[in-house]
């Protein structure tokens, strides 16, 4: 098994260009038209269209009855979406900003993520957790992380994490038909807003028609032969920015994947594409310690060690609150500087 | 019986007294819990000595019973069909068996068998049973959320059923209980909140943890009527139960009640309880016998009917543990099983 070697996993019908908002948003409008159990709930998602953009135009199309607006308690709203999902529902409950995962973990992570277990299979919670990561835009300490190593290390929910418009929307009809909880992590960077910077790949083609993007699949962003970078999220495009600029210079031609899902861990295409390179680059907007990208190096060195040709590079937020100032936030980052730093040092150039 | 409602209280229905009939099979439904509880207290101490190891025994962890506080779940349950939904709290049999519950399935559970509720991966403090609409929390007061959307999906589909949350006291002190009394209020939701108030969070005593009176008085802040039951007899529970329970299925929204109810035994099987100061004469104040005595006086109940409900109970309770003893163990090859449907996690 490994990586879908395209950019997208089946050939477009359409040269349509949508935003990964606008892909996000139309993938849940169809599957809100397709099942009547399908609903969506979270604070700001009405007549806003959510502060990201991720309900643009739902509120319209399906009344709110079906997109709902909440008051600020998220422990209810989301202990609500499970409830919900237990009797057979399938809700989509909006976290605004991953950030605040403190005021609501408890339904999270004890109750969302654990019933399905603790039933013995005989509940199921099939609930879709959306949330807004990432900085970047100076928003500080409290409104700018990531956290999805967080979501991932704590067992029983999915955690998949889009980076291009056709992804969000092929994940998020995924997501909505997965029969277990599933968290979707939106980094505001990817969504194409007019009101922040972002990279021109946050506007791409996207089918028209509902299809899925398997969970648990990475893909290759970027096909490459002298060491791998793999990522996930705003830093694929990062990364793949670099890569073709060190290519065309003449100093590496480094493969880029895209994981797309945290759990499950496409753990197969890790190590296929590490085993051909023999050269390791992870690349994390989540903090360095204890997650992600020490992960990918377990899935590699767990398997056999001898395949790295030399010492693994990680890029990764430093174990630090995301700064203010706007250079004191980009020295934390994962910037096009450090990736291009990392991946000479990991190629000897 | 004292009554006291909230300034938020609105018409009353349903406050019909029980029937003779109902009141035996209150009563009958009290002393299966009992007798549940009496037999799982003996195999739970059985085998933890000489030196006392929680995690030890048929029955290891932690044990919360629910002596005492029987009245609470039967007066409340028996306004409620298995399509009703009921949270309960890290004290839960004496909730799961009023509402219903399998108790082969329910006993198997708390033995860690492979015929449990949940294959033994739950516990007691974790039964989930899609056949009641029955489920757990053993955080506190975070059982309530979930009954929110239990109560959506009821309303969403055109039916008449509703919710049961069920918290203790010391859970009204947290957020997870106010964000839910507000929303439930604000989407006029068919849940029924009740708080079993038995005077200790473990060891602090509730003059020591709450502000108010009476939980009921905080219904008013959230706009719904409250109610607290200070008398903790099964037929007062009944009467509070029947108003809110109306209320909700008929479109009324939520309602909160509050009794003030006892905890015969320790917080788990093992507290000494040395912070009790109301432990002396505790067990005149035993409300299964109470209640005995006044069916025996009011002619309902005789020596005959109280020991058929004994030996019925004992019938039954017998019966689901030699169930659970007999069960398979789980297999510990299969311990990442259930995590997901459909996705296998690395052992």
């Amino acid at each position: 098994m490994t990586a879908t070697e395209t950019s997208q996993g089946a050939a477009p019908t359409t040269t349509r260009r949508l935003t990964t908002a606008k892909a996000m948003s139309e993938g849940i409008a169809q599957e809100m038209a397709a099942n009547p159990e399908v609903f969506y709930l979270g604070e700001d998602v009405g007549a806003y269209g959510g502060i990201f953009g991720s309900t643009g135009g739902l509120l319209d199309q399906f009344g709110p009855q079906r997109v709902i607006d909440t008051p600020i308690s998220e422990t209810a709203f989301i202990g609500l979406a499970v409830g919900a999902a237990t009797e057979g529902m399938r809700p989509i409950a909006e976290l605004m900003f991953v950030d605040f995962m403190g005021v609501c973990l408890d339904q999270i992570y004890n109750h969302m993520a654990k019933i399905h277990y603790e039933s013995g299979g005989n509940v199921k919670v099939p609930m879709v957790l959306t949330t807004a990561v990432g900085g970047g835009y100076s928003d500080a300490a409290q409104h700018s992380q990531c956290l999805w190593g967080l979501f991932a290390h704590l067992p029983g929910m999915k955690v998949v994490v889009p980076s291009t418009p056709y992804d969000a929307k092929g994940l998020m009809i995924s997501a909505i038909r997965d029969d277990n909880p599933v968290v979707y992590m939106f980094h505001k960077g990817v969504m194409g807003l007019p009101w922040m910077a972002k990279n021109p790949r946050a506007t791409d083609v996207v089918p028209e028609e509902a299809y899925e993007v398997p969970i648990g699949k990475a893909r290759i962003a970027r096909p490459g032969t002298d060491c791998t970078v793999v990522t996930i999220s705003l830093s694929v495009h990062h990364a793949t920015d670099v890569a073709d600029r060190l290519a065309a210079d003449g100093v590496a031609d480094a493969e880029v994947i895209d994981l797309r899902s945290l759990v499950p861990l496409d753990r197969e295409s890790i190590w296929e594409s590490v085993a051909r390179t023999g050269r390791l680059v992870v690349v994390d907007e989540d903090y360095l310690s204890f997650g992600m990208s020490g992960e990918v190096v377990a899935t590699v060195t767990d398997r056999d060690p001898s395949v790295l040709r030399a010492p693994v590079q990680r890029v990764a937020v430093p174990d630090v609150p995301i700064p203010y100032a706007r250079g004191l936030e980009h020295a934390v980052l994962p910037n096009a500087g450090r990736i291009e730093a990392a991946i000479r040092a990991v190629v000897g150039a | 019986m004292t009554l006291t409602s909230s300034p938020g209280s609105s018409s009353v229905v349903g406050a019909a007294e029980p029937d003779d009939t109902q009141r035996v099979a209150m009563y009958r439904q009290m002393v299966l819990i009992r007798t549940f509880e009496e037999a799982l207290l003996r195999d739970y101490h059985a085998d933890k000595s000489p030196v006392w190891d929680i995690g030890a025994g048929l029955i290891p962890g932690e044990m919360h019973l629910a002596a005492g506080q029987e009245p609470v779940a039967v007066g409340i349950c028996d306004h409620l069909t298995t399509d009703d939904a009921v949270t309960a709290t890290h004290r839960p049999h004496h909730l799961a068996i009023a509402h219903g519950m399998d108790l082969r399935k329910l006993a198997a559970e708390i033995f860690g068998r492979e015929t449990g509720l949940g294959k033994g991966r739950g516990g007691h403090m974790h039964l989930f049973d899609p056949a009641t609409h029955f489920s757990c929390s053993g955080i506190i007061a975070e059982g309530y959320p979930p009954a929110l959307g239990q109560a959506f999906a009821f309303l969403r589909r055109g039916t008449d059923r509703i919710a049961v949350a069920v918290t203790g006291e010391g859970a009204a002190n947290q957020g997870a209980f106010h964000e839910t009394l507000n929303l439930a209020a604000l989407w006029k939701l068919p849940v029924v909140f009740v708080v079993e108030d038995n005077d200790w969070g473990i060891s602090v005593p509730r003059s020591a943890s709450t502000s108010v009176p009476s939980n009921a008085e905080r219904a008013a802040a959230y706009g719904m009527p409250g109610e607290r039951v200070e008398d903790n007899a099964v037929e007062a529970v009944w009467q509070a139960a029947g108003r809110a329970v109306d209320r909700a299925r008929n479109g009324g929204g939520p309602s909160l009640i509050e009794v003030h109810t006892l905890r015969l035994w320790g917080h788990f099987e093992g507290d000494a309880q040395g912070y009790r100061t109301d432990l002396e004469g505790i067990a005149d104040r035993d409300p299964i016998t109470t209640y005995e005595v006044s069916l025996r006086t009011a002619g309902v109940l005789d020596d005959a009917g109280v020991a058929a409900a004994k030996a019925d109970a004992l019938a039954a309770v017998d019966d689901a543990i030699a169930f659970a003893k007999d069960s398979p163990i789980p297999d510990p090859a299969q311990a990442t099983a259930y995590a997901f449907t459909d996705t296998e996690v690395r052992a």
